[in-house]
């Protein structure tokens, strides 16, 4: 009753031998399709992932005890100015010892010279670099002069980032106006 | 003299090995793509010999250009939950499929008062409306938008992850320092004083 009749048609004598087809694909088109592909994504993708640069201020409103107090020959004061140009002096600006206006690429010598320099009059201190960009400069002046520190190595301690237009002193003023680098 | 017919070889070489190759490769290369959400703000980062390398969770990228603010939160769970806080802080709700749809945001840049639109809309009508307002607003007041999303996304990374949320900025080279400092002092009004500063590679002096 529950039988299923699976002899087909039943057969006439011989057997009909059906060809055997070759099982072999052609996977040619395949390849470059895959190849296609993983160049497409070997191009999109972004392996290299954005590199970031530590940066770290002081509190603001901290009332702290243990300020140190800098020589003022051991400390390097640049001013970022507009244009890319850069402003420093050593210590206390005075009239007579007038800041140097520089750009970007001479400025990594002026560090090297000025560590040298503090290193050998202060007895193996380092120097202390104080930065304060001005309304003028941009962004990118800023993370070049944090480079440029990093590139030769005058950042051993945190160098302090002063961007409060308020404590541009009024001689540093002057004369980044006389230079024309003042906003 | 007959010549020695040489037989031909057949030609056709066994591609199936190759075809494995390929696909191993494309499988990998599609695991491990990170699909790079396009950038609202055109910003081309200055570049510095810095090799640290951005984490890439709990994170939140401040980005600054054409003197906008965006800010974009790395992680859908943090997104969602700051969203949350910033909403009971506004008073205002969100249904859950907004913060769905909020959660898969990449940078944005608007007040608090046009979020709602902002998610409901879709991908063209997002960048409308991002144009044709300021960034986030970054006013002097203690409590503006800039601030609080910053604090409420530190407080929701901390209560996910335990760790301190680190905060980057992302600024364009030609931005003028007085935007990027506005935003220090945000930052530092909430005692956040260290951050990082995002750059592209540069091939470091000898």
């Amino acid at each position: 009753m529950a039988e299923l009749n699976t002899g087909g048609g039943g057969d006439k004598g011989g057997k009909v031998r059906s060809k055997k087809q070759s099982t072999r694909v052609d996977l040619t088109a395949m390849v470059d399709l895959a190849f296609l592909l993983i160049t497409f994504f070997m191009l999109t993708t972004s392996l290299s992932k954005p590199l970031a640069m530590d940066i770290a201020k002081p509190d603001k409103d901290i009332k702290d005890e243990n300020r140190k107090e800098l020589k003022a020959s051991q400390t390097m004061t640049i001013l970022l100015g507009k244009n890319n140009k850069i402003a420093w002096y050593m210590g206390v600006p005075s009239p007579n010892t007038p800041p140097t206006i520089e750009g970007f690429g001479d400025i990594r010598a002026s560090l090297l010279k000025n560590k040298q320099e503090v290193k050998e009059k202060m007895g193996g201190k380092d120097i202390v670099i104080v930065i304060k960009p001005t309304d003028g400069s941009t962004y990118k002046n800023f993370v070049d002069i944090m480079d440029e520190l990093s590139i030769t190595k005058t950042n051993i301690n945190a160098p302090a980032i002063d961007d409060d237009p308020a404590h541009l002193m009024d001689s540093e003023k002057d004369f980044m106006r006389a230079q024309g680098i003042l906003k | 003299m007959p010549r020695v017919k040489v037989p031909r070889k057949s030609t056709s070489v066994d591609m199936t090995a190759m075809c494995d190759v390929a696909f191993l490769l494309l499988t990998f290369f599609i695991l491990t793509a990170t699909s790079r959400q396009p950038d609202p703000l055109d910003i081309k980062t200055p570049s510095s010999t810095v090799l640290f390398k951005v984490p890439d969770k709990d994170l939140a990228v401040l980005s600054i250009g054409k003197g906008k603010v965006f800010i974009e939160i790395i992680g859908k769970d943090v997104k969602m939950l700051t969203l949350q806080k910033m909403a009971a802080l506004y008073s205002t709700q969100f249904t859950k499929s907004e913060a769905e749809r909020f959660g898969v945001i990449g940078s944005f840049g608007i007040p608090f008062g046009n979020l709602k639109q902002f998610i409901n809309a879709d991908a063209k009508d997002r960048k409308q409306i991002e144009e044709s307002l300021k960034g986030i607003p970054t006013d002097s007041t203690t409590n503006n938008d800039l601030y609080r999303w910053i604090e409420q996304s530190r407080r929701a990374v901390a209560e996910l992850h335990n760790t301190e949320m680190r905060v980057s900025i992302k600024g364009d080279s030609e931005e003028e320092y007085p935007v990027v400092r506005k935003i220090v002092e945000v930052l530092q009004k909430q005692k956040v004083n260290k951050f990082s500063l995002i750059t592209s590679a540069e091939a470091a002096a000898k």
